[in-house]
């Protein structure tokens, strides 16, 4: 029996989450075929590598498939409900930095704040008989956001990719997406609300709460966790 | 028995009684269509309800209540006045609260008149208050006419009642407004910079998205037109401060509004139907000496009850939600009918629900059995 430890599967989240753990003495390797998914821990016994989508590992934890995770906080806070009950933030890992932001088009010189961004809703809706489309795939994180600060007039619309391009095809008047430098978001003529950051997310470890301990792993986890200087 | 059928018994139980109280009753379907509750509500019902879809309907909404049903089959074939009584299942999407239920028995009493308002929302008031008698609750009333009435008074422009309006039930938005409209707030730099600015738009980047050249002009104009506007003065500020934090019984509310209305006579009509209701409550055998009134109360629900509102909650336990919950909904009415192209068939609307299951767990001392 073994701690199973999910990490995003490809790119660069893999090779600094490999990178990280590496640095701490525990060597992960994906094994076999380029194409193939498995993987090898050296360093630590007791420990099983999984590798599985970034976006996966959330609904993974929080149904106890894995023990141990690496994810966005912005992914965790998205997908799962009371995210606190579920999952247990380890260890921010001081990568896969991003922020959800709110951006809408550089032209829109009368829309700095969500404030405006809420006028703007309203006038929109009178003159398109619609409401203001934003473009993401953080409905639930957008939502709350949006209802905390009290903006209305407008709809989500979903986005899984390519979402800063939703503007200019007409497909929405504004994003929420996340970003790293603001490139992209400039190079599609938009430009980020004052007020409008919805969260800062990082990579991070997470340990799920559901995921159940027997024989020897609850001794696995803590010399785990030992080594990476988090027990 | 099972708590699935003693729910069930108790809703069937309290139907009854409604019935017996003159309402007619009247089934909903459970599939909504979302783009009538979403043209409501906003993207927030979508927080609340459950949404579906097939390739035929479209989206679908678990109904959230019936409310909407209800009214949507009134302004098709009802007769006035009406008396209503539903009893089902309710679905609510639950995202942070696992103890909350996510399905739910309601049985409501829904009122459609066009005179005695006061009588009316008296009547339902008294009714749901009796189906609870001997339960531990307590009552909360409000009235969001004094708010709406308050905002129609100021002496400012009309597109600052407009936006104050649009947000009588976002509190946090409205103070920010009235900080801004008052002057309380200072004006962010990026504001005074742009309006500064002869020609914003001459380098803004290029024209992408369906927001138009005109309409951002058209906002402009506003702008200006909203800084050149005298500041809503200290003086009325402070009133609507007052009348925010009314929160007392309702006898002594009543004599702390009618003070305000002195300065705010925008009000007094409202503080005249407030008053027509507590003496209509009082003939009902309301204690309206001990009923307590907040005039901020029911700003933070849905944004249809526009008038007098009330809540029933279990004593001693926050952590519950009302057992009861009600209002006045003449707004609904109206945009329902404009919706479906009949405006004339609007009329004042007043009702309410209570949750047997909660009752249930109530009397009978079970945990969350209403959940079960």
């Amino acid at each position: 029996m073994s701690i199973k430890l999910g990490v995003p599967s490809k790119g660069r989240l893999m090779e600094k989450t490999f990178q990280w753990f590496g640095e701490r003495g525990i060597t992960l390797a994906r094994t076999g075929s380029d194409r193939e998914y498995s993987g090898a821990v050296e360093g630590i016994d007791g420990v099983e590598l999984v590798l599985l989508s970034a976006g996966e590992i959330p609904r993974d934890l929080a149904a106890g498939r894995i023990h141990l995770g690496v994810t966005g906080t912005d992914l965790i806070r998205e997908k799962l409900g009371g995210w606190e009950h579920q999952v247990e933030e380890l260890c921010p890992l001081g990568f896969g930095q991003a922020d959800l932001v709110i951006a809408v088009p550089q032209f829109w010189v009368d829309v700095d704040t969500l404030d405006d961004l809420d006028a703007a809703a309203a006038a929109f809706r009178g003159a398109h008989g619609f409401r203001l489309r934003i473009a993401t795939k953080y409905h639930r994180l957008v939502r709350e956001f949006l209802r905390e600060h009290g903006v209305a007039d407008y709809q989500l619309v979903d986005s899984q990719g390519a979402t800063e391009g939703t503007v200019k095809n007409e497909t929405a008047e504004a994003i929420a997406d996340i970003t790293s430098t603001g490139d992209t978001l400039r190079a599609n003529h938009l430009k980020i609300l004052a007020d409008g950051l919805v969260l800062k997310s990082q990579a991070t470890l997470f340990r799920s709460r559901t995921a159940e301990l027997s024989g020897d792993n609850r001794a696995n986890l803590a010399a785990l966790l030992a080594q990476l200087g988090l027990g | 028995m099972p708590i699935r059928a003693a729910n069930r018994a108790e809703a069937a139980r309290l139907r009854a009684i409604f019935e017996a109280a003159g309402a007619q009753p009247v089934e909903a379907p459970i599939l909504l269509p979302a783009e009538t509750l979403l043209d409501l509500y906003g993207e927030d019902i979508r927080g609340r309800a459950y949404v579906t879809s097939d390739a035929l309907r479209g989206e679908q909404m678990l109904r959230p209540d019936f409310t909407v049903p209800v009214v949507q089959m009134h302004m098709q074939h009802g007769a006035e006045p009406a008396r209503y009584t539903y009893a089902g299942e309710v679905f609510r999407r639950q995202e942070d609260d696992p103890a909350r239920a996510n399905e739910y028995l309601q049985v409501g009493y829904e009122i459609f008149e066009r005179s005695a308002p006061a009588a009316a929302d008296a009547e339902v008031f008294a009714l749901i208050g009796s189906v609870l008698d001997g339960l531990p609750v307590r009552a909360a009333t409000g009235d969001i006419g004094l708010l709406t009435a308050a905002v129609a008074g100021l002496h400012t422009t009309d597109r600052r009642k407009a936006a104050l309006m649009r947000h009588i039930w976002r509190p946090r938005r409205f103070r920010a407004l009235i900080d801004r409209y008052s002057g309380r707030a200072p004006v962010p730099p990026t504001r005074a910079a742009l309006l500064a600015d002869l020609d914003p738009l001459a380098h803004a980047g290029p024209e992408i998205g369906l927001r138009s050249r005109e309409e951002i002009g058209a906002r402009l104009t506003a702008l200006h037109e909203d800084a050149a506007a005298a500041p809503i003065s200290a003086a009325e500020l402070g009133l609507m401060d007052a009348l925010l934090s009314v929160r007392e019984t309702m006898t002594f509310a009543l004599g702390h509004l009618r003070d305000i209305a002195v300065d705010m006579p925008a009000i007094a009509p409202a503080v005249a139907r407030l008053e027509a209701r507590a003496e209509a409550l009082a003939a009902r055998g309301v204690d309206v000496a001990s009923l307590e009134f907040e005039a901020s109360y029911g700003r933070t629900q849905m944004e249809y009850y526009d008038g007098f509102v009330f809540g029933f909650y279990a004593e001693g336990r926050p952590d519950l939600p009302p057992v009861a919950t009600g209002g006045r909904y003449d707004a609904l009415t109206r945009q329902l009918g404009a919706a479906s192209g009949h405006p004339e068939r609007e009329i004042p609307a007043v009702g309410g629900v209570v949750r047997p299951g909660l009752m249930l767990d109530l009397r009978e001392g079970r945990a969350q059995g209403e959940a079960a």
